[in-house]
C-alpha cells in the first residue's frame, strides 16, 4: 500500500477542511511548549549565572571551612597554614552592608563586601582583584578604599574616585571608590577591599567568615576533609564546590519545579485542546473512515492515520514552542530580570542559553501529550464498525471508551493513596501525581455523570410537564445532554478542565495571601519596626543606645529582637536564630504556634525553651519535646523543642529564644532591632521626628508596620503574578477547546439542524436549542470543576506547598472571584455554542439533509 | 468466483435474517438481488466482502473462506478483489475527484495512471481536481463508480446505487455501471428495489425467507 501518499492526502484534506481547528490546536500546543520551555530557560540561565557568580567568589579552592555561626576567629588560621597536605590558604571576611536610602522598595538594599589578602587571593581567586588606577597602586592594601563590581558601581551611581558611605552599627562610614572588580560577572554586586581594612572598618577584628584551601596533589579530597573535620570540631565544617552548588540547587529548587508544573497545567490543557479537536473530528469522520475501512484500510491503518495526524499536530506545535518559549525567555529576562520575580536570583542579568537536551526535553513533551490527546481518539476510529457506521449516523464514544466507572475509582483512590506519600527530594512529586490522577479520574467519570444528571433532568421534566406540555425545545436539549453523553462529554471536559484548575489555583493563592496576611499581623504588632545595620558580629543597637531608646517618653513598650545567621547543616541554607522577649505564660501570644506546645513551667530548671519553624520539622526533624542543639555565643547549646511555630518569611527554618536566654548564653548584649508602641498620644510623625533626632538617627531603618505589611504583600503578589500569567493562559487554552469542541460538534450536527429546519423548527430555535445545550453543559462543568478544584486546592494547600516550601495554610475561599469566573465561563461558553451554531444553521438546509457528511 | 455455502444469520434479539443460503456466483456474471426491505439483502453484501460474519455456513470468494479470515486478512483481500457502489455515494469530501478514485490504486501499491481513464469513461473528464462539493448527486455516483472499477476488481458490490438519483440519471448511472463491470470483466452484485435497475442485470435473484431464486430480468433496456 502506499501509505505516505495516501496518508499525505488524507491529513491535508482533513486540513483544509478544518485549517482553524488545526491551527488552534497548534497554538495550544506552542503555547504550552513556549511556556515551559521559556520558564526553563529562565530559571536555568538565572541559576547558572548566580551559580557561576557565587563560584566566581570562591575561586578555584579544593575546600572551604566555615563556621556554624557565619564568622569565627581568626586563630584557626595559623593552624591551618600548618596542615600537612595544604598548598595554599586564602582567608576571606565576606559579609552584607546595608546601603543608606529607600528601604521600603521590597528590593534588596545590601551590598556583599568580601575582604581579602590580595596576595594570597591572586593565587586562589583572581577575579576578586581590584583593579586600582593607575597612579595608586597600593589601593589594594588602604585602609579607605573599596574595589566595586561594575553592576554595583551602576547601581550605586559611583565611579572610580568617588565616595560611598555604609551604615555600621549607628554609625556611618565613607569609603573611596579605588577602582573597579572588572572580572566579576554582569550583574553581580559586589565589593572587595583588603581585609584587615574590612575587619577594622567594618567592626569584624579578629573575625573570618571563610578560609579558602588549595590542597598539594594528590591529596585526597574526602580523606583530609574528614580529617580535617575531625581535628576542628563539631562547630566547623569544611566544604567543597559541589556541595556548595547543590546548596545553592536546593535554595531554589521547589520554586523552579513548581513553576515548571504550572507551565505543564497549561501544556495539559492544550492536549485537552488536541484530545477533543480530534475526538470530535473522528466522530465527524466515522463514515469517512467506515469506507476507508471498506476500500482496504486496516484498522491499524486507520489507527495510524489519526496518530499521525495529531503527531504532525504535535511536531508542528513542539517546533513553534520551543521558538517562541526563547522570544518568551528574553524578553522575560529583558524586562524583569532572571528571577521571573521571585527572590532567589536578586540583580541577575543572565544570557540565554539553549541546551538541545532540554529543548529536545521540551519538544517531546510537547509531542508526548499530543499523542496521548490522540491515541482515544485513534483508538475509537480502528474501532469502527464500518458496516454500521457506513449505513447509521453513530455518535462516537471516545468519551465513553473510557468511562467505566472503575477506571475512574481506581484514578480517584490512586489519588487519595498517593497524597499520603512524603515527598521525594523535597519535591512533592506525589502531590502532583495525585493531581494528575484526580483529573483524569473526574474527567473519566463525567460521561456517565452527565448521563445521569440529564437523565434525571430529562425525567423531572417529563414529570413535571406530564400533561404533554413540555416544550419540543427543552426536549430536544434534555434528551441530545441525556442518551448523547459521549459528545456532551468532550466540551464538558474542556469546561471542567480549565475550570477545575482555576479553582484550584484560586483557593490556593488566596488561601496562601490571606494566611501571609494573618501572619503579618501576628509577627508585626508594634507600631513601628527600628533598625541599624549590624555592627560586625554585633548587632547594632548596643547597650547604651538600647537604654536610651526605652527611656524615651512617647514610647509605651519597646521590645528587642536579635537576629543572626546560623548554619546548621552545610548542605543547606542558612537558618535564622531570633531571639526576643517572648510571654513566658502564654508563648501564642507572641509566636504564631501551630499545633500543641510546651508551658515553660512544665520544663525543669536547667532547661532552655526553643521555638522552631515549620521547615525545621521537615528539614531538621525537630518535634515538640525534643532535645536540640544549637550554636549559641561560641559553643553549641541544648535546648527543649518547646513549639512549633508558622514562618512564612524563611522557607529554609528559623528559631526562636527568649532574648534573656541569649544574651545569658552568649554574652552578646547587642541587637539589630527595636520593636515600638507609641503613647495614644504620640503620631506618626512625631514619633519619626523623635527617631531622627538621635545622634544616630540618619543610620537607622525605620518603618511602619503597615508599610512592611503591604510590601510584604506587594512582594508576594509579584511572586505569584507568574502564577497568575499562567493560570489566565491555561483558561485561555480551556475556552479554545470548549470553543474547539463546540464549533466540530456543530459542524458534525449540520444534517441534524438541516432536518430540523425540514420539520419545521425556526433557525432561531435551533440557536436557542444549542445556547441552552451550551448554558446546561457549562453549568454542569463548572458545578464538577468546582467540586474537583476544591479537592485539587486541598492538595496544593496542605500536601504540594507544604512539601515544597515547608510551611502550611489555612484554607479560605474566593467566593466572589469563583462567581465572577463561573458566570464568565457560562456566557462565553454559550455565546461560544451560539456562534458555533450560527454557523451550522446558516448553510443551505438541503445541502445539509443531502450531503453524505 | 463466489460461492454461498449454507450461509446462515440472525441478528442480536434472535431475528433471522438469512437461512441456509446457497448460490455461486460465475465469473462475469452480473446479478441483481431484490427482496422485500429487512429481509437481508445488505447482510449478504456485508458478508460477500467480510464486514460481517456469518453464524454458520462458509462464503467463499475464489476458493477462498473470508468469513474465516480474520480482519487483516479479509481487509486485504477486500482491498484487492472487491469494488463498492453505495446509494450514498460516500466519497470523501475534502480530496480532490482524481484523489477519490485513485484511493484503490494506492492502497494496492498499483499505479494512478488508470485514473484519468476512469474519469473519461464515467464521463467526468477534465474535472479531476473538483472537489465533490462541486458535483450533482449523479456525477458523484460517476465518481463512485469509477472509483469501485479503477482498481480492475473480480467482483463489484452495489448496494441500492440509484436510490438517491432521479429516473433519468438512474438509468445512465446502472447503464454505466453495467457496462464498466462487463468492460472490466468483473462479476457484479446489484442490491436494489427497483425493477427496472434489476433488469439491467444478466439474472435476478429474489431473496425470501426460504433462499435465493433466480429470476430473468423482466425488463431490460
Amino acid at each position: 500500500m502506499n501509505a505516505p501518499i495516501l496518508s499525505g492526502w488524507l491529513l491535508l484534506g482533513e486540513w483544509r477542511a478544518r485549517f482553524l481547528q488545526a491551527i488552534v490546536a497548534v497554538m495550544a500546543i506552542a503555547i504550552g511548549v513556549a511556556l515551559g520551555f521559556s520558564i526553563h530557560l529562565v530559571n536555568a540561565a538565572a541559576f547558572n549565572e548566580f551559580s557561576a557568580a557565587s563560584k566566581s567568589l570562591s575561586g578555584q579552592s579544593d575546600l572551604q571551612v566555615h563556621s556554624k555561626q557565619k564568622y569565627f576567629d581568626e586563630l584557626i588560621y595559623p593552624r591551618l597554614a600548618q596542615f600537612e597536605g595544604v598548598r595554599l590558604i586564602n582567608p576571606v571576611l565576606e559579609f552584607m552592608v546595608p546601603i543608606p536610602g529607600d528601604h521600603n522598595s521590597g528590593n534588596d538594599q545590601r551590598l556583599r563586601i568580601l575582604g581579602i589578602d590580595m596576595f594570597r587571593a591572586a593565587g586562589m581567586s583572581p577575579d576578586l582583584l581590584g583593579v586600582p588606577a593607575e597612579d595608586r597602586l597600593m589601593d589594594g592594601l588602604s585602609d579607605d578604599a573599596i574595589f566595586l563590581s561594575p553592576a554595583a558601581m551602576e547601581w550605586l551611581h559611583v565611579k572610580q574616585g568617588d565616595t560611598v558611605q555604609f551604615n555600621v552599627g549607628t554609625q556611618t562610614l565613607e569609603l573611596r571608590v579605588a577602582g573597579g572588580v572588572t572580572r566579576a560577572r554582569a550583574g553581580q554586586r559586589i565589593a572587595v577591599m583588603d581585609i584587615g581594612a574590612a575587619q577594622w572598618r567594618f567592626n569584624y577584628l579578629g573575625l573570618l567568615s571563610r578560609i579558602e584551601l588549595k590542597l598539594d596533589d594528590g591529596v585526597h579530597h574526602e580523606a583530609f576533609k574528614t580529617e580535617l573535620e575531625k581535628e576542628l570540631g563539631a562547630q566547623f565544617f569544611v566544604t567543597e564546590i559541589v556541595e556548595q552548588e547543590a546548596r545553592l540547587a536546593s535554595m531554589s529548587r521547589a520554586y523552579r519545579v513548581n513553576l515548571n508544573m504550572l507551565a505543564l497545567v497549561a501544556l495539559f490543557t492544550g492536549a485537552f485542546l488536541v484530545f477533543s479537536t480530534q475526538a470530535l473530528s473522528v466522530a465527524r469522520r466515522r463514515s469517512q473512515f467506515a469506507l476507508l475501512r471498506v476500500l482496504g484500510f486496516t484498522r491499524q491503518h486507520l489507527m495510524r492515520q489519526v496518530v499521525a495526524e495529531g503527531i504532525v499536530l504535535g511536531v508542528i506545535g513542539s517546533f513553534c514552542g520551543l521558538a517562541l518559549g526563547y522570544g518568551f525567555a528574553a524578553l522575560a529576562i529583558r524586562f524583569f530580570g532572571g528571577d521571573l520575580g521571585s527572590s532567589f536570583f536578586p540583580g541577575i542579568q543572565p544570557d540565554l542559553y539553549i541546551s538541545p537536551a532540554a529543548a529536545l526535553v521540551y519538544f517531546a513533551v510537547g509531542l508526548g501529550v499530543t499523542i496521548l490527546g490522540t491515541v482515544l481518539p485513534a483508538r475509537d476510529a480502528m474501532r469502527i464498525a464500518p458496516a454500521a457506521a457506513l449505513k447509521s449516523s453513530q455518535e462516537n464514544n471516545v468519551i465513553d471508551s473510557v468511562s467505566v466507572p472503575w477506571s475512574a475509582i481506581v484514578c480517584l483512590s490512586l489519588a487519595l493513596l498517593l497524597a499520603q506519600l512524603p515527598s521525594v527530594y523535597g519535591l512533592p512529586v506525589f502531590g502532583y501525581l495525585a493531581i494528575a490522577l484526580l483529573l483524569i479520574g473526574g474527567l473519566a467519570l463525567m460521561p456517565r455523570f452527565a448521563a445521569w444528571f440529564f437523565s434525571f433532568a430529562l425525567y423531572w421534566a417529563n414529570r413535571r410537564f406530564s400533561c404533554g406540555k413540555l416544550h419540543a425545545t427543552t426536549l430536544m436539549v434534555l434528551a441530545r445532554l441525556a442518551n448523547v453523553p459521549g459528545q456532551a462529554s468532550v466540551a464538558l471536559s474542556g469546561v471542567l478542565a480549565s475550570f477545575c484548575l482555576m479553582v484550584a489555583m484560586a483557593i490556593m493563592v488566596l488561601s496562601f495571601r490571606v494566611s501571609v496576611d494573618n501572619w503579618l499581623e501576628h509577627v508585626l504588632p508594634a507600631d513601628l519596626y527600628v533598625r541599624a545595620a549590624d555592627s560586625g558580629k554585633q548587632g547594632g543597637f548596643l547597650p547604651d543606645e538600647q537604654k536610651f531608646l526605652t527611656e524615651l517618653p512617647e514610647f509605651s513598650r519597646i521590645d528587642f529582637l536579635r537576629y543572626q545567621q546560623l548554619v546548621l547543616d552545610p548542605r543547606r541554607p542558612e537558618i535564622t536564630l531570633i531571639a526576643r522577649p517572648i510571654d513566658s505564660a502564654d508563648p501564642r501570644n507572641t509566636l504564631p504556634i501551630i499545633g500543641e506546645f510546651i508551658a515553660p513551667e512544665e520544663l525543669s530548671g536547667h532547661e532552655r525553651s526553643i521555638w522552631v519553624s515549620e521547615a525545621m520539622v521537615d528539614l531538621y526533624g525537630y518535634s515538640v519535646g525534643k532535645q536540640i542543639m544549637i550554636p549559641v555565643g561560641n559553643r553549641l547549646q541544648s535546648f527543649i523543642v518547646a513549639g512549633i511555630w508558622r514562618d512564612y518569611g524563611r522557607q529554609f527554618g528559623a528559631v526562636q529564644m527568649q532574648l534573656s536566654d541569649y544574651q545569658e548564653l552568649s554574652n552578646d548584649m547587642s541587637i539589630n532591632t527595636a520593636a515600638v508602641w507609641l503613647q495614644s498620644k504620640v503620631t506618626m510623625d512625631n514619633a519619626y521626628d523623635i527617631l531622627h533626632q538621635l545622634p544616630y538617627g540618619d543610620t537607622l531603618e525605620i518603618t511602619q508596620s503597615q508599610t512592611i505589611r503591604d510590601t510584604s504583600l506587594k512582594i508576594f503578589d509579584r511572586s505569584f503574578a507568574v502564577t497568575y500569567l499562567l493560570e489566565i493562559i491555561a483558561v485561555i487554552i480551556g475556552l479554545l477547546g470548549v470553543a474547539a469542541s463546540f464549533s466540530l460538534q456543530m459542524l458534525s450536527r449540520s444534517k441534524e439542524f438541516g432536518m430540523l429546519r425540514h420539520i419545521g423548527i425556526t433557525r432561531s430555535q435551533v440557536l436557542v436549542v444549542l445556547a441552552a445545550e451550551g448554558g446546561l453543559l457549562t453549568t454542569l462543568g463548572v458545578m464538577l470543576g468546582f467540586v474537583l478544584g476544591w479537592c485539587i486546592s486541598l492538595i496544593l494547600i496542605f500536601i504540594v506547598n507544604p512539601q515544597s516550601f515547608h510551611w502550611t495554610m489555612q484554607l479560605y475561599m474566593p467566593w466572589d472571584w469563583l462567581f465572577l469566573i463561573a458566570g464568565v465561563m457560562l456566557i462565553s461558553a454559550s455565546i461560544t455554542a451560539l456562534v458555533a451554531g450560527r454557523r451550522a444553521v446558516s448553510g443551505s438546509v438541503i445541502r445539509a439533509v443531502r450531503e453524505d457528511w | 468466483m463466489l460461492e454461498l455455502r449454507r450461509v446462515s444469520k440472525a441478528y442480536m434479539g434472535g431475528r433471522q435474517v438469512l437461512s441456509n443460503l446457497t448460490y455461486t456466483l460465475k465469473a462475469g456474471e452480473y446479478v441483481a438481488v431484490m427482496g422485500e426491505s429487512g429481509i437481508g439483502k445488505s447482510t449478504l453484501l456485508n458478508l460477500v466482502a467480510g464486514l460481517d460474519t456469518p453464524d454458520s455456513g462458509e462464503v467463499m470468494i475464489d476458493g477462498v473462506a473470508i468469513s474465516e479470515l480474520d480482519d487483516a486478512a479479509a481487509t486485504l483481500l477486500r482491498r484487492k478483489t472487491l469494488g463498492f457502489i453505495f446509494q450514498a455515494f460516500h466519497i470523501l469530501p475534502h480530496l480532490t475527484l482524481k484523489q477519490n478514485i485513485a484511493l484503490p490504486l494506492l492502497l494496492n501499491d498499483l499505479p494512478v495512471l488508470r485514473v484519468e481513464q476512469m474519469l473519461a469513461e464515467v464521463g467526468l473528464s477534465g474535472r479531476g481536481n473538483h472537489f465533490p462539493y462541486q458535483l450533482s448527486g449523479g456525477e458523484l455516483q460517476r465518481v463512485a463508480i469509477a472509483r469501485a472499477l479503477v482498481h480492475r476488481p473480480k467482483l463489484v458490490l452495489a448496494d441500492e446505487p440509484t436510490g438517491n438519483l432521479d429516473p433519468d440519471t438512474a438509468h445512465d448511472i446502472l447503464q454505466l455501471i453495467r457496462a464498466e463491470i462487463k468492460k472490466n470483466g468483473a462479476s457484479g452484485i446489484l442490491v436494489t428495489h427497483s425493477h427496472t435497475a434489476a433488469a439491467t442485470a444478466d439474472a435476478v435473484l429474489v431473496m425470501t425467507k426460504h433462499g435465493l431464486k433466480k429470476t430473468e430480468p423482466v425488463e431490460r433496456e
